[in-house]
């Protein structure tokens, strides 16, 4: 099968790429000069540009659109006001997870809901199943190419070419026609990296020339970053990644989302399952652990605790800003305490790493 | 990319430099820009005893996790431990960096290596 390429494909040629194939479509893994690190510093230190437009966009509407997306998703959607998003996990009936996901509310009638990208196939299906009559939901995932620009001088950059004052997009809010350069695009506060920054939707002849006047607001301050700083970026800041911290087999309150979890919401799929296990309290749990011993761990990596296996790391790997190599791990509830040690087996090897609490990067504010 | 002469390479991306009977092994520049940025480097026992082709080491990168092997058979007699604190130093520099020594059991061993000729030949094929 080809792969698919994105509408800024041709800005991957220019900057040098590297592509690979990723789920399925053409993206660069880094772009040839600095390197991944490098890359990563950039982002934390001033700013990146990324293509996203891999990430699918589902629309609904109707006079039911709310009460389908709040059936739909764990997280509340009734305190959003227009223009605000949530994050959240949507479940299955037993509470694992079919993703995660970004609700943007236009209005009652219209949500816009952002998916991973090599889960669209997936979830939109999901969503028709779950269909109720009021409610449309169309796929718009080819209709656009998405970027973010994420880092402290993401803000600063951008606002040389809008025509709206971006400091009046909140956090987690977002404004649906904003001009960048004159071409018309949806603007949240929104990003995957633990920085400030911005997510940018465009219709996808369009993208490349919001790309290049980006670039040159940046003035060599913005550099293009590829998907292995996104992928750092975002573990660093201990932000969950579908088909690691959460998949089918794990619920979001194993993974410790429960602050997106509202159990007291009337009805939502997934609702009884998660209730019971909050009562009895999850069995396992997500952790954060420090490498003590010499070795860096690496996604699916087991966890032993004497001997016995208790777990696997979900993400590892070397943190940049933190410079310590760390990870994420699914274990045993009793083992996931502050302070408790346990064995990372590392090419048959076990090496010794200790739970934290708050070890991943937060930014300053 | 550097491809430096009077070291003999092997197909996976090793290099071996001859002083006397000791045979200097590290990665080429083709093998660090490939791997990326290398953030960590296991290195090989002290008198481990190795046949040509095998693992003797693992070098890992942000997104990548690689054996080193030995192109020659012989006994590790040194170790670059400096690697365990600066691993990265063999992006920068891969020919100044030996990964181990080893006191070759086998000089016929650099017979079947490539020169640097071979070698940039080898590696054009290799990015086609």
């Amino acid at each position: 099968m080809s792969l698919q390429q994105t509408p800024l494909y041709p800005m991957h040629q220019k900057y040098h790429g590297k592509l690979i194939d990723f789920g399925g479509w053409e993206l660069p893994v880094e772009y040839e000069g600095s390197g991944i690190i490098a890359e990563h510093h950039q982002v934390r230190r001033q700013a990146g540009l990324f293509d996203v437009s891999h990430m699918g966009e589902i629309e609904v509407r109707g006079a039911k659109a709310a009460a389908f997306v709040q059936n739909l998703v764990v997280n509340d959607i009734t305190p959003l006001a227009e223009g605000q998003i949530c994050y959240s996990p949507m479940c299955y009936p037993d509470g694992g997870c079919v993703d995660d996901l970004l609700v943007y509310k236009f209005s009652p009638e219209h949500f816009f809901i952002v998916v991973n990208a090599a889960n669209t196939g997936k979830d939109f299906a999901w969503m028709q199943e779950q269909a109720i009559p009021g409610a449309t939901l169309t796929n718009l995932s080819s209709g656009y190419a998405e970027l973010a620009l994420q880092g402290p001088g993401a803000e600063a950059v951008l606002q040389k070419l809008c025509d709206v004052d971006l400091g009046a997009i909140r956090y987690y809010w977002f404004d649906p026609r904003v001009k960048i350069a004159g071409i018309d695009c949806l603007v949240s506060r929104t990003g995957y990296t633990g920085e400030d920054g911005f997510e940018i939707f465009i219709a996808p002849d369009r993208a490349c020339e919001v790309w290049e006047a980006i670039m040159a607001a940046g003035g060599g301050r913005v550099l293009p970053i590829g998907l292995g700083a996104r992928d750092s970026l975002r573990f660093e800041a201990r932000l969950p990644l579908y088909g690691h911290e959460i998949d089918r087999e794990i619920t979001p309150l194993e993974a410790r989302l429960d602050r997106f979890v509202r159990l007291g919401k009337p009805s939502f799929i997934g609702k009884e399952a998660l209730v019971r296990q909050n009562a009895a309290g999850p069995q396992r749990l997500l952790a954060e652990f420090e490498m003590i011993g010499r070795g860096i761990p690496r996604s699916h990596c087991e966890i032993q605790k004497d001997g016995q296996v208790i777990g696997w790391v979900t993400s590892g790997g070397y943190a940049p800003t933190l410079d310590k190599n760390i990870g994420l791990a699914l274990i045993g509830q009793e083992f996931a305490t502050a302070g408790a040690q346990f064995d990372v087996i590392i090419r048959g090897k076990p090496v010794r790493a200790q739970v934290g609490a708050g070890i991943f990067y937060k930014r300053k504010r | 990319m550097e491809i430096r002469e009077g070291l003999y390479y092997s197909e996976d991306h090793e290099w071996v430099r001859v002083e006397g009977d000791n045979a200097y092994v590290g990665i080429s520049d083709f093998a660090q820009e490939h791997l990326g940025d290398i953030v960590f480097v296991e290195l090989p026992d002290l008198d481990g005893e190795f046949e040509a082709g095998a693992a003797i080491g693992v070098i890992e990168s942000v997104k990548a996790v690689s054996d080193m092997h030995t192109p020659v058979s012989g006994k590790v007699i040194a170790v670059n431990e400096a690697l365990e604190d600066s691993a990265g130093v063999l992006n920068k520099e891969p020919y100044d960096r030996h990964v181990a020594v080893l006191k070759m059991s086998n000089r016929a061993d650099l017979d079947k290596l490539m020169n640097s000729v071979d070698y940039t030949a080898f590696c054009t094929r290799e990015a086609e």
